[in-house]
């Protein structure tokens, strides 16, 4: 299951509560405001690092670059991918849901 | 392998998230990918993405516009919510010819229709995304 | 065709016309034979509180609405207990009767599901 989330952080509290109700095995995806959560000194950073323990999480590349997030501020295990692996990520997951 | 098929519900107004920049890009990456896009339905504040009237400053994006390109370089269907739409005072050719003659306010590339047309898509599609403010 | 719909409600009468809109959607999915279930999470779970009066602000009452849903049969309501504990709110609160759900388990609810959407 891809669950997608789009806030950021420090705006609200929608990330860890992602983190908190994905299961093992399941995959997040930040996009939009929410990529401010794959920098390695943001607010949630504990929450996010217990999350990749059990789910896989990944960052939609654009909006890291255009926010001016680079490689080196990302937490190593946060894939960034682009709009074509977000479709098939998309295609490949049975279910998927956006968070509001 | 069938390629895979999205039904994609746009609900954020233009101009207030980037949602409708997020599945423009996931849609036109999708359909430059081969994989199927059963329909794209607009609803809540995401029918402003479809006023005909929207001119935006030369050195900005045209939301609307691409839409436009994108519904006909893949003959994309794109349907604007009948009920949302006429809460926030969009209407088609018919209803404005109703209300004294003027044509639609649907930009090229749009048509107007009921909630029935996303449970459809819904129905028909192997995947189901929403893009929201 | 039949699919297994749930809508996540996170929303309440005050939060614009989001929940009105959501309820539309919803009486049209199952307006098509489709099932439906509803998991009320977050703000959302205010919706269900009893004794609201939007009618004071001219906004619309979506309570009846909620209260129609068994003819629609609409019947499996989930609520995230985290959700409502945080807001000092218990089941008993509630204008319809929920099933409680914990955090931890919302992950694999959704999966059993065909379609999740958020109202």
């Amino acid at each position: 299951m891809l669950h997608l989330v789009q806030d950021s952080p420090t705006e609200n509290n929608k990330l860890v509560l992602c983190i908190e109700r994905a299961v093992p095995g399941q995959t997040i995806l930040l996009i939009e405001e929410a990529v401010y959560g794959a920098r390695c000194d943001s607010s949630v950073v504990a929450q996010v690092m217990k999350g990749i323990e059990v789910l896989t999480i990944c960052a939609l590349a654009p909006d890291l670059e255009a926010r001016g997030i680079l490689t080196e501020e990302t937490l190593p295990s946060i894939r960034r991918i682009s709009y074509e692996e977000f479709v098939d990520l998309a295609a490949n997951s049975k279910h998927i849901h956006t968070w509001l | 392998m069938m390629m895979i098929k999205f039904a994609i519900k746009i609900s954020g107004s233009p101009y207030h998230s980037q949602a409708s920049d997020t599945g423009y890009h996931f849609i036109a990456a999708a359909l430059r990918k081969g994989y199927g896009i059963y329909r794209v339905f607009f609803y809540g504040d995401g029918i402003y993405n479809a006023l005909r009237y929207a001119s935006p400053p030369t050195d900005e994006r045209e939301i609307v516009k691409r839409w436009s390109l994108l519904a006909q370089e893949f003959d994309l269907d794109l349907v604007v919510c009948v009920s949302a739409a006429q809460r926030r005072g969009l209407l088609g050719e018919e209803e404005n010819k109703l209300l004294g003659g003027r044509e639609s306010d649907l930009a090229e590339g749009f048509r107007i229709s009921g909630l029935g047309q996303w449970v459809e898509a819904m129905l028909e599609a192997d995947r189901v995304l929403v893009f929201s403010g | 065709m039949k699919k297994n719909f749930l809508y996540v409600i996170q929303s309440t009468s005050f939060d614009g016309i989001r929940i009105q809109e959501a309820l539309d959607e919803i009486m049209t999915v199952a307006a098509f034979d489709q099932p439906v279930s509803l998991l009320f999470l977050d703000e959302g779970v205010y919706s269900l509180k009893r004794g609201q009066n939007p009618e004071i602000l001219n906004l619309k009452n979506v309570v009846p609405i909620f209260d129609a849903l068994e003819m629609y049969e609409i019947k499996l309501l989930y609520i995230e207990d985290e959700s409502l504990k945080i807001r000092g709110l218990s089941t008993g609160d509630l204008i319809l009767p929920v099933i409680p759900v914990s955090r931890s388990e919302i992950g694999g609810l959704l999966e059993n599901f065909d379609v999740v959407l958020t109202g």
